[in-house]
């Protein structure tokens, strides 16, 4: 069965078309991933599929059932803020009830329920308390809560983890990844951050400009990018783009090569000079001008004893690396 | 504050310009309240003078007390003051939530119409409110009053509150439609509690004006059953002779309410008034 089928969506605000065409699978159990840079139209798909904006034209539906019409509360979904968004005014245990208590759920059920979900999220300590007592990894578990409650058919996330530091955003992370194992729910999660979309997803649904890109598996879209933009977004570092390669390449085209995938090489086919290095213990991050005063990254895993203003000649397989037409297409070689 | 920018001199000329202005807007106050206690001929002779054991008197407040209905003006007063003050806010929350959350055709129109309001001072349409209350058969009601109030208290209501409803987190709000709240309970519930600082800037700025108005009750109660305070006091005031004790002690006492109104919604104000300067 599928969780989600969206159909020829499109989304204007007046005259701005902010989504063009959508269509999409979100199959039962899985956990899709949107990315794509601030502006793209992301969290706006986010919002028609909750029902919280409409749809200008195209069809939304959510496990087997239209729900154009159907407003937010009754097509089966449950939603995660990035700013938590949890009520001031209630209890922990209260904010996760309230949504049961309106659908006139017996009152055993609810209390088990949230029992469970407090369990399960470890917020035994706090269920008496306030959200401004809380911090904020404890008040994003809380808002997760609150959606786990409901046994929704599909869970929806807006960025949940941009508001938390980067060591509680691992830790959620990993938490989020547990939970989609246990629950095995179907999730769609909304992000710019390429590292939590690799971490997480089934399926990555990339997206520019309110279309999309590409739809793949995270490796599928490492290995195979349709087009420099997915190849440019997905990856850390990003990858480099040289308009003035060391091998043949289409008119006005460029040749892709991942940072990783470069190395330090006595002759090699690149030459430039040394401009910045990073050392992060595990790894070094080396960023280079080249002879065509080209700017590239290098990832060396390890340390490296490189120093700046080093001349340095690099080299890479052929096979690893991509190239594009010029209008940006991938092209197979 | 950090120490660095903490500068002596500044620190003292700011509060010495505050205490200045302290002292000269409690002055008028202060001479009215001191006055209040004191017989004619001293009001007179010495008028900056505190009552001293020759010249204290309660004269002035037992003649307010023994005149007139002055528990009933004082009533009516109170009556059109929280009347009017209730559906301000509830009537001016209600459009500014509209205004600040639903997109709507000709929206922004519907804000600067409202907006209007506070620049076209509501007595030029004295005349023609007039001619209807009387057409309503209005006149001489505490409705009359409270409708002309809620009027004229609207427009700057609105334009404040949905300033501060568009601060209001989205993400709460649409929570509660994913729980399910309706749209009523969305404004009661979630955005009317954390917009409760401006309510009492609002409630605080039209509370003043409203107690204190001696138009429109003079022109559309004039009854002595629906008398306010103000228009009450002015029977003090003659054209020849001039009860002056009795209308100091009826000023002192119409004082007190609008003070203790005050206090309840002073903390509320204060932060109402600085959460829209910082942000």
């Amino acid at each position: 069965m599928t969780a989600l089928t969206l159909t020829d969506i499109c989304k204007s605000f007046g005259s701005a078309e902010v989504l063009k065409d959508i269509n999409l699978t979100v199959e039962d159990g899985e956990f899709v991933v949107f990315v794509g840079p601030s502006g793209c139209g992301k969290s706006t798909l986010l919002r028609v599929i909750a029902g919280l904006e409409d749809a200008t034209s195209g069809t939304v539906n959510i496990g087997g059932d239209v729900v154009n019409n159907t407003p937010p509360a009754k097509r089966g979904i449950a939603m995660v803020f990035q700013s938590y968004a949890l009520y001031p005014h209630l209890s922990v245990r209260d904010n996760m009830a309230l949504g049961l208590r309106q659908e006139k759920q017996p009152k055993a059920v609810i209390e088990e329920r949230v029992s469970k979900a407090i369990q399960m999220l470890d917020l035994n300590a706090y269920v008496d308390r306030r959200p401004s007592d809380l911090s904020g990894g404890q008040r994003q578990r809380v808002a997760i809560g609150r959606a786990i409650v409901r046994e929704p058919k599909l869970f929806l996330f807006d960025e949940p983890l941009s508001n938390l530091d980067a060591a509680l955003r691992m830790n959620t992370r990993i938490e989020i990844a547990e939970l989609h194992r246990t629950l095995s729910a179907s999730m769609i999660y909304v992000t710019h951050d390429q590292t939590e979309a690799m971490t997480l997803a089934d399926k990555i649904v990339v997206l520019r400009d309110g279309q999309v890109e590409q739809v793949g598996s995270p490796m599928d879209l490492y290995n195979n990018p349709c087009n420099r933009f997915v190849a440019g977004f997905l990856g850390s570092p990003a990858m480099n783009f040289l308009k003035k390669a060391p091998v043949d390449i289409p008119q006005g085209g460029t040749l892709g090569i991942r940072p990783e995938h470069l190395r330090l090489q006595k002759g090699g086919r690149i030459k430039g000079t040394v401009t910045h290095v990073e050392r992060l213990g595990g790894d070094t991050n080396l960023l280079i001008s080249t002879e065509q005063d080209e700017a590239i990254t290098v990832r060396i895993f390890g340390q490296n004893a490189t120093a700046v203003r080093d001349v340095v000649e690099l080299d890479f397989d052929s096979h690893l690396a991509f190239q594009f037409d010029g209008d940006d297409q991938r092209i197979a070689v | 504050m950090n120490a660095v920018r903490q500068n002596r001199l500044n620190t003292f000329a700011a509060h010495g310009a505050l205490v200045v202005y302290v002292l000269i807007a409690l002055f008028p106050v202060f001479v009215i309240v001191i006055n209040s206690f004191k017989d004619r001929r001293s009001i007179f002779r010495e008028p900056l003078a505190l009552p001293n054991s020759e010249s204290f008197s309660l004269i002035g407040y037992e003649t307010v007390l023994k005149q007139g209905d002055f528990f009933l003006y004082f009533q009516n007063s109170m009556i059109v003051t929280v009347g009017s003050l209730f559906f301000i806010l509830i009537f001016g929350a209600m459009a500014a939530f509209a205004l600040a959350e639903y997109r709507f055709k000709g929206n922004t129109l519907m804000g600067l119409y409202l907006a209007l309001g506070i620049m076209i001072p509501i007595r030029i349409g004295t005349v023609a409110i007039l001619e209807m209350m009387v057409q309503t058969g209005l006149v001489n009601t505490l409705w009359a009053l409270i409708l002309v109030y809620t009027a004229q208290g609207l427009p700057l209501a609105v334009f404040i509150l949905s300033e501060f409803m568009r601060q209001v987190s989205d993400d709460l709000k649409n929570a509660g439609r994913i729980d399910g709240l309706s749209e009523y309970r969305i404004f009661f519930r979630l955005v009317l509690p954390l917009v409760r600082p401006a309510m009492a800037t609002v409630a605080v700025f039209n509370m003043i004006p409203i107690w204190n108005d001696l138009w429109f009750p003079l022109i559309l109660a004039p009854a002595e059953e629906v008398k306010t305070l103000t228009l009450g006091s002015q029977v003090f005031i003659g054209q020849f002779v001039t009860d002056w004790n009795a209308v100091l002690s009826a000023l002192s006492l119409a004082i007190l309410p609008v003070m203790a109104l005050y206090v309840i919604f002073s903390r509320q104000l204060i932060r109402g008034i600085t959460s829209g300067a910082v942000k």
